[in-house]
């Protein structure tokens, strides 16, 4: 391509002082956007590839120093005055973030929230702003836009809210949108749906797109060029099309093999039924306060049924909302609900916490946020041995730390982790954490809610081998909750599909995925296995 | 694959490691924080001046000197070597004798004396009648008796800060004071520690129609005046100290039961509490380890913004004669009596109220410093 090269970054570092000493985020990065083009920039959790980009725009953190050379059409960016800087950012070039909730002022109408930045840069009448943004909604497909102008965030769902954020970005046209991991908080469907726009607009407004995820499949199906970043340096770059097919570095081909492999046979048929839930329902109740009789009821779970057999792990695929974390928790007595649960013919369904307390040692779950599912007050050692506490009360201090430091070298970590706390770990040491907490009590089932959602799939990979090595070792069941398909069609030997609280399509893995029966797990799998063609199905005939 | 590899040198190398708490990481933020620092260091010379000032101080907090009422305060010792002399010589001028020579040397008074007639030794109790003079003794007497040397001990006394309307030494008596205003911070601080953690954390927790009670009587308690509250115990227990500020903290426990109430709510929907759980742990076993811990910065915070606030409310009470009684006494005591003098002797005033804003500041400053070093957004 002979295009004009808009956006230029020279030997980019990023240095951020801490407590601990000054940390080096970026060190002496190199990129180039030219127009019109896609840019991606992929890498894991920790290389710097969003400090890059805060840096460009002077949005880092109070304690960070940016030093090198970016430049936006000739014009440098860095070391620029605010005011200046503002001409550039936000109407040439602009952002779209994770977490379109948080970017969104709550207490302002969607109409108040574009319109506002129209009027002051692009000096606006309000009935022109309105106008205007009237039109952007339209032009990002926000069904009913009439009425969603007087909508406040909290209204809209997460797709919508991150339509809002895009066409606030596209207020000004835009020379370069900068997409900081845009779809990671969202569903496999919805990332496809905002994707398939992003792809549209640009073919309608001609901007060019630096797109930072760690998603490969996205970078695959979407950008031009690639910029591969580890730790702080941009390792190689190349075409989409290069990258892909020849990659020079060992840690992009890395990348490229962390795709979760595998299968899991199923279990024999005779293998005895350890868990049976029956009818499983669980429904909230809101409001119905003091003063208000009508309380509003939300049936999260209705009437699911299923049984785990030894050894077999059965997997609950789902979009949030669709009940599968909350039936986790209502099998294991964890939320009130209706129904039969019945624990190897011991009927568990309805006991208090008292009555649960015998089976808990058999009945395990690991938690989808390895940073919230550990206390930060305690040591790893405390937290590994609290089970003990409460069901092998006999044991002496002593044998309670030689059984941590056993758990902790089978999840495949070193025993002095014991003594420190879980903020000195990665994410994935502290899921391994987590799942020794588990294995430490010997169950013989475990619910595992979202256990590589939060990691990078590298580190994904390595916790599926754990999970598949300990279930070798110990003839454990799994119950593995996840959104992410790749995953549960590695882990998982029986899958139920499940929406809005309802199951949708269950069956042997294998079968699912390769001859999904409803529409719905179709959308799911094309969205999550097939995103090429998603896209340019739709680039052909837009909506 | 980096998950395993990164994070951690001390591990590869496989020395034995003590992990770096939460309370470790604060403690660093706080020792760059110098405005913290310099109050720890005061808050800890006024718990060393709490504890042992009285003790080592020349005077005793209850001992009256009726020579020196409100005397300034000063350097120099009382009484003043120029006001020696005239007062030995006033009294010496009833025992008829001839003062040939009269010195203040340090602290003895050396005086030659003659007469025409022979001079009784008795005479040295004219001296010994006046409050300055101590220990007369002869120390040569003439062979015909009728010329001496006397020397007595001159008691001379310091009032680094001065004496109060009593003449009783504002020094001990501040020194004192923050024994006891530190006392009663620290003992009602913890109890109201101890009841606020205790009940938040548990109708937190509980949640619905426990919480739902047990809020409702914070806000019973909160609806009763406090200065009729504090009559009424008077009334029922007497006028003792320690017991009216258990009753204080017993009424400063509301806004930390508020306080813990609040983050217990926030830390029961966390994972780590579910995760508590679904192991199985008792309610307890949760409030105990994972619930209260977890709240314990915040509750440090309030604490350090409620001593001082109780040693103000302390202040009040004692002004209105409900508090610490003489002659024991207390800061809020001792400022408004140097309010009422505060025309005839300003140092009255001055010296207690230095000594209560310096303690009140660095107690506000650790509390400031500490919340930045407790804030985990700095993280």
């Amino acid at each position: 391509m002979s295009a004009e090269r808009i956006f230029d970054i020279r030997n980019l570092h990023v240095t951020f002082d801490t407590p601990d000493g000054r940390i080096n985020a970026v060190r002496g990065v190199d990129m180039h956007v030219n127009a019109g083009e896609t840019v991606a920039v992929v890498g894991e959790s920790g290389s710097g590839k969003s400090q890059v980009m805060m840096a460009a725009m002077g949005l880092l953190a109070s304690n960070g120093r940016a030093e090198g050379a970016v430049s936006y059409r000739g014009q440098e960016l860095i070391g620029l005055p605010k005011n200046r800087l503002n001409r550039i950012r936000g109407a040439k070039i602009t952002m779209i973030f994770q977490e379109p909730m948080t970017s969104l002022d709550p207490l302002y109408t969607i109409e108040r929230q574009i319109s506002e930045p129209i009027m002051v840069h692009g000096g606006l009448s309000p009935s022109a702003a309105r106008r205007k943004a009237l039109e952007l909604l339209k032009l990002v497909h926000i069904p009913d836009p009439e009425r969603r102008l007087k909508s406040y965030p909290h209204e809209l769902s997460g797709g919508q809210r991150q339509r809002v954020m895009i066409a606030m970005a596209l207020a000004n046209d835009p020379d370069l949108l900068i997409a900081d991991e845009p779809t990671t908080a969202l569903d496999v469907t919805i990332q496809a749906e905002i994707l398939r726009l992003l792809a549209e607009l640009q073919k309608k407004l001609g901007m060019a797109i630096l797109f930072i995820t760690h998603d490969l499949g996205i970078v695959e199906a979407f950008a031009d060029r690639v910029y591969v970043m580890q730790s702080g340096e941009v390792v190689e770059e190349g075409t989409t099309r290069q990258i892909f097919t020849r990659p020079a570095k060992d840690y992009t081909k890395m990348l490229l093999a962390a795709e979760p492999e595998g299968s899991k046979p199923p279990v024999q048929d005779d293998s005895p039924v350890l868990l049976d839930a029956k009818g499983v329902s669980v429904t909230f109740t809101a409001g119905g306060g003091f003063l208000s009789r009508s309380a509003f009821e939300l049936k999260a779970v209705q009437d699911v049924t299923l049984s785990l057999r030894a050894g077999q792990t059965i997997g609950i695929v789902g979009e949030s909302g669709s009940g599968k974390s909350t039936l986790g928790r209502a099998i294991l007595q964890l939320l009130p609900s209706d129904g039969r649960v019945v624990y190897q013919s011991v009927p568990i369904q309805g006991l208090d916490r008292a009555g649960m307390r015998p089976y808990r040692k058999n009945l395990q779950m690991v938690f989808q946020d390895p940073y919230g599912s550990l206390s930060p007050r305690m040591t790893v050692g405390e937290i590994v041995t609290e089970g003990l506490l409460v069901h092998e009360p006999q044991l002496s201090a002593r044998e309670r730390d030689e059984a941590a430091i056993k758990a902790l070298k089978e999840v495949g970590l070193d025993p002095i982790a014991r003594n420190r706390f879980p903020h000195e770990f990665s994410g994935g040491q502290r899921q391994r954490i987590a799942i020794a907490r588990a294995v430490i009590l010997k169950p013989t089932v475990i619910v595992l809610d979202e256990p590589t959602s939060a990691l990078d799939r590298s580190i994904q990979k390595q916790i599926i081998n754990l999970l598949r090595q300990i279930q070798k070792s110990y003839g454990l069941s799994y119950i593995f909750i996840s959104h992410d398909l790749a995953v549960v069609r590695a882990l998982a030997d029986y899958t139920i599909v499940m929406r809005t609280g309802r199951v949708v399509e269950e069956g042997p893995t294998e079968e699912v995925f390769r001859t999904p029966k409803s529409d719905y797990t179709r959308a799911l799998m094309q969205a999550a296995f097939n995103l090429k063609e998603v896209l340019s199905r739709q680039a052909v005939a837009p909506a | 694959m980096t998950d395993i590899a990164t994070n951690t040198p001390e591990l590869a190398a496989g020395t034995a490691v003590k992990g770096r708490s939460l309370w470790a990481t604060a403690l660093m933020r706080l020792r760059r924080n110098k405005a913290a620092m310099v109050s720890l260091l005061i808050l800890i010379l006024y718990i060393f001046a709490g504890i042992s000032g009285p003790m080592l101080s020349p005077h005793h907090y209850a001992t009256v000197y009726p020579e020196y009422v409100r005397v300034p305060a000063s350097l120099e010792a009382y009484p003043r070597a120029e006001e020696i002399i005239p007062q030995a010589e006033s009294v010496l001028t009833r025992t008829r004798l001839q003062i040939d020579a009269i010195e203040v040397n340090g602290n003895t008074l050396h005086v030659e004396a003659s007469s025409e007639r022979e001079i009784d030794p008795r005479m040295t109790r004219y001296l010994e009648r006046s409050d300055i003079f101590s220990n007369v003794r002869i120390v040569e007497t003439s062979g015909d008796s009728r010329s001496v040397v006397m020397e007595a001990d001159v008691e001379r006394l310091r009032f680094l800060f001065g004496t109060d309307a009593n003449g009783r030494d504002l020094l001990a008596r501040i020194l004192v004071s923050i024994r006891i205003s530190l006392m009663i911070g620290a003992l009602a601080t913890g109890v109201a520690l101890i009841i606020g953690v205790a009940w938040g954390a548990t109708a937190g927790f509980l949640g619905g129609r426990v919480d739902n009670v047990m809020m409702r009587v914070v806000d019973v308690l909160y609806a009763l005046p406090f200065t009729f509250f504090a009559i009424l115990l008077v009334v029922f227990f007497g006028r003792n100290v320690v017991l009216m500020f258990v009753a204080v903290g017993a009424v400063e426990w509301l806004d930390m039961a508020r306080i813990v109430r609040g983050q217990t709510i926030s830390l029961r929907r966390r994972e780590f509490v579910q995760a508590a759980e679904a192991l199985g742990v008792s309610s307890g076993g949760i409030l105990r380890r994972h619930i209260i811990p977890n709240t314990l910065g915040p509750v440090i915070i309030y604490m350090t913004l409620l001593i001082p606030k109780v040693i103000l409310l302390e202040s009040f009470l004692s002004f209105l004669g409900l508090g610490v009684q003489e002659p024991l006494t207390s800061l809020g005591v001792l400022i408004s009596e140097g309010a009422r003098n505060m025309r005839s002797a300003p140092y009255m005033l001055i010296y207690p109220s230095i000594a209560l804003t310096l303690l009140l500041f660095s107690l506000n400053f650790l509390g400031d410093g500490l919340r930045d070093a407790l804030d985990p957004r700095d993280r």
